[in-house]
């Protein structure tokens, strides 16, 4: 690593900024391409996209709803991954968060005081999602079975496990989901803010940005934050320098399961007020995007949800002109360049400070690969 | 005859597992993991419609779907092995982008938003029993004949012997001459075909290209890799088995005995009871997702 502390900050910068700015720079093309395929002028389209989400109130409403399930899965993803962890299992952590936040809404009998019933349900929310992160932490934790295949193969027995339920135990006839919940409504943003009346955007946004403050106070500001990084970095020097390294996987997937599940809330308690079949709707897959774009970093990830989210809705926006698909495939163009850039940048970066540096002082060496 | 027309529905069931898990084989023995395996498919389903609707013949459809798996397959091979892209985020947005390009280019070539129209499937019309009659069709001997076959070249050739050392130990394989990024990019194209013909199957069979038509399939089929310890014919076995209580659900609809979610999760279930090495622990190939 670089001696000179200031320009190694500088390149950390570049390092973290970068990708993202290449990756967004690569899905522009890509659009146009496809937009031109569809024979409409790219520019237009875009426009059209940039006022359906941003342009008014109900667009901003609705993007600032979907980045709230969305940063809450990114957090999900980018917890685990700084302990090196792969976490493909959002979609069904996030799913069952939902599911039980909802048991809990139904079981709290109506009149219980939102100030109790939110927080039960919350907090059922997150222990579901944290059960379901568990497990692949306990097998990996305690057999190394792969974390990958194993959320990857839970993803889809966690989902017909709540297709049986709700469509064989709890259910409104004729439908996919559940009865309504008697307790544990969180309120519309509407409620505070008239001019979102109509969109979903409900006050989850706070625990989702509270939830991005404390997985950055605990990723960087306390004693296992720094044992969960370690062990990301360099699991054999954590395990000599004292760490309990399977504990620190297990211990991270549940934390990172519970992330996912706190996404949940937002549909359950913050719109429909009950749980719906499929309403994860790969919410769980995009949170890799997020934290990718967002460099696991907690803030990083706040704006890279919205991000998303803005692609997300801004398909919809321009579904008159382009199929919707096309904010789809830019999404996974982000993810696929962003995947390829960061190895490409450091690399490159690297190069360029070993060239600086050999310029500089011949006789120094760096430790680049 | 009960158990005749069992075993070959099992087998028609089986076939895209096959195919799709004798590439996943492949993928994963030369480093590569195979988590695009359901976006291989669709993709190569999308080509066999479009090739056989306008070449009207379904060995264009063949073709169709080989150039579209081909054309998936460069863009994973540029990304995880000219950049080193993590290959677990690069699977996830493979599947990701096939799922919404097919949806796109639905809607641009065909203009719907959920199938295209019918489509030239292999002949069979001369007989008249239905389940006999899909059998003429060279994609069902393919797939029958992909696993075996490629167990004969993973063990008993010169190509796969360097396969199977570039997937335990690249760095013993390159220092004795093997070109190492050439031999994996070869061994993910053919993967990235036998996938995509596991997809053309689903659509020449259905007579069309139905939205997400391969649904779920490339993950049973990572999961029958898995479970078969990444051995060809214990693969097989995997996907047959696989099929088999797919097969005995479809028959039992009736009956109610088990809900069909609780068939659904037998692969994923039994996959992930073989990674925890309860029953013979599975270990995958060592150099596998270290293509760096």
């Amino acid at each position: 690593m670089s001696t000179d502390t200031n320009t190694s900050v500088d390149r950390g910068i570049l390092e973290a900024v970068l990708p993202p700015i290449v990756a967004l720079c690569i899905a522009a093309v890509v659009g146009d391409l496809l937009i031109l395929t569809f024979g409409e002028a790219p520019a237009a389209v875009f426009s059209l996209l940039v006022k359906g989400t941003w342009g008014n109130a109900y667009g901003i409403g609705q993007v600032l709803y979907k980045a709230t399930t969305l940063a809450c899965t990114g957090l999900a993803f980018a917890l685990a991954a700084r302990a090196g962890l792969f976490n493909v299992g959002a979609e069904g952590q996030l799913a069952a968060g939902g599911f039980g936040a909802a048991v809990m809404g139904l079981l709290l009998p109506a009149g219980v005081p939102a100030l109790v019933a939110v927080p039960l349900c919350i907090a059922a929310a997150m222990l579901t999602g944290a059960g379901v992160g568990a497990v692949p932490g306990v097998l990996r934790a305690r057999f190394g079975a792969s974390e990958v295949i194993v959320t990857i193969m839970l993803n889809f027995i966690v989902l017909a496990l709540l297709n049986w339920f709700v469509s064989a135990r709890l259910h409104v006839p004729e439908t996919l989901h559940t009865p309504g919940i008697t307790a544990g409504t969180v309120p519309r943003l509407a409620d505070a803010f008239v001019m979102f009346r109509g969109s979903a955007a409900n006050f989850t946004l706070l625990f989702a940005v509270a939830a991005a403050v404390a997985a950055w106070w605990y990723l960087f500001h306390t004693r296992s934050g720094y044992e969960l990084r370690a062990v990301g970095l360099q699991p054999d020097a954590a395990e000599y320098g004292g760490v309990r390294v399977p504990r620190v996987l297990l211990v991270t997937m549940a934390l990172s399961g519970a992330l996912a599940g706190l996404g949940g809330v937002n549909f359950v308690l913050g719109y429909k007020g009950y749980y719906e079949d499929g309403f994860a709707g790969g919410a769980g897959f995009l949170g890799i995007a997020v934290a990718l774009v967002g460099r696991n970093h907690p803030i990083g990830i706040l704006a890279s949800a919205l991000l998303f989210a803005t692609l997300s809705q801004g398909g919809l926006a321009v579904n008159a002109v382009v199929p919707k698909q096309l904010t789809d495939i830019l999404t996974a163009v982000v993810i696929l360049a962003v995947a390829t850039a960061v190895p490409e940048v450091q690399t490159q970066l690297r190069a360029a400070a070993a060239r600086a540096a050999s310029t500089l002082r011949s006789s120094r060496t760096e430790g680049v690969t | 005859m009960m158990a005749v027309m069992f075993l070959l529905q099992t087998i028609r069931i089986a076939i895209p597992y096959l195919l799709a898990a004798a590439g996943g084989v492949m993928s994963e023995r030369v480093g590569v993991i195979a988590l695009g395996l359901e976006g291989l498919m669709l993709a190569g389903a999308f080509g066999a419609a479009l090739g056989s609707y306008y070449g009207n013949s379904p060995w264009l459809g063949l073709i169709g779907a080989l150039l579209a798996g081909a054309l998936v397959t460069s863009v994973l091979a540029v990304a995880t092995l000219r950049f080193k892209a993590n290959q677990v985020v690069v699977g996830v947005a493979i599947n990701l982008v096939v799922v919404a390009g097919t949806r796109f280019f639905l809607r641009l070539v065909f203009d719907s938003a959920s199938n295209s129209p019918r489509v030239p499937g292999f002949g069979g019309e001369g007989i008249r029993n239905a389940m006999l009659a899909s059998f003429v069709n060279p994609v069902v001997w393919i797939g029958l004949a992909a696993l075996p076959v490629l167990g004969w070249v993973l063990y008993h050739t010169p190509f796969g012997l360097r396969v199977r050392a570039v997937g335990e130990k690249p760095e013993a394989a390159a220092s004795l001459g093997v070109a190492v990024g050439p031999l994996r990019f070869k061994g993910l194209l053919i993967a990235g075909s036998l996938a995509s013909l596991g997809g053309a199957y689903l659509a020449l069979d259905q007579h069309q290209f139905t939205d997400g038509m391969t649904a779920g399939r490339g993950f049973i089929a990572l999961a029958a890799v898995i479970f078969g310890r990444w051995e060809p014919v214990r693969v097989a076995v995997a996907c047959v088995l696989f099929a088999a209580a797919e097969t005995l659900q479809i028959q039992l609809q009736g009956a109610q005995l088990i809900p069909s979610q609780f068939v659904e999760m037998i692969p994923y279930l039994l996959t992930i009871i073989a990674l925890a090495g309860v029953v013979g622990r599975s270990v995958a190939p060592a150099a596998l997702g270290k293509t760096d």
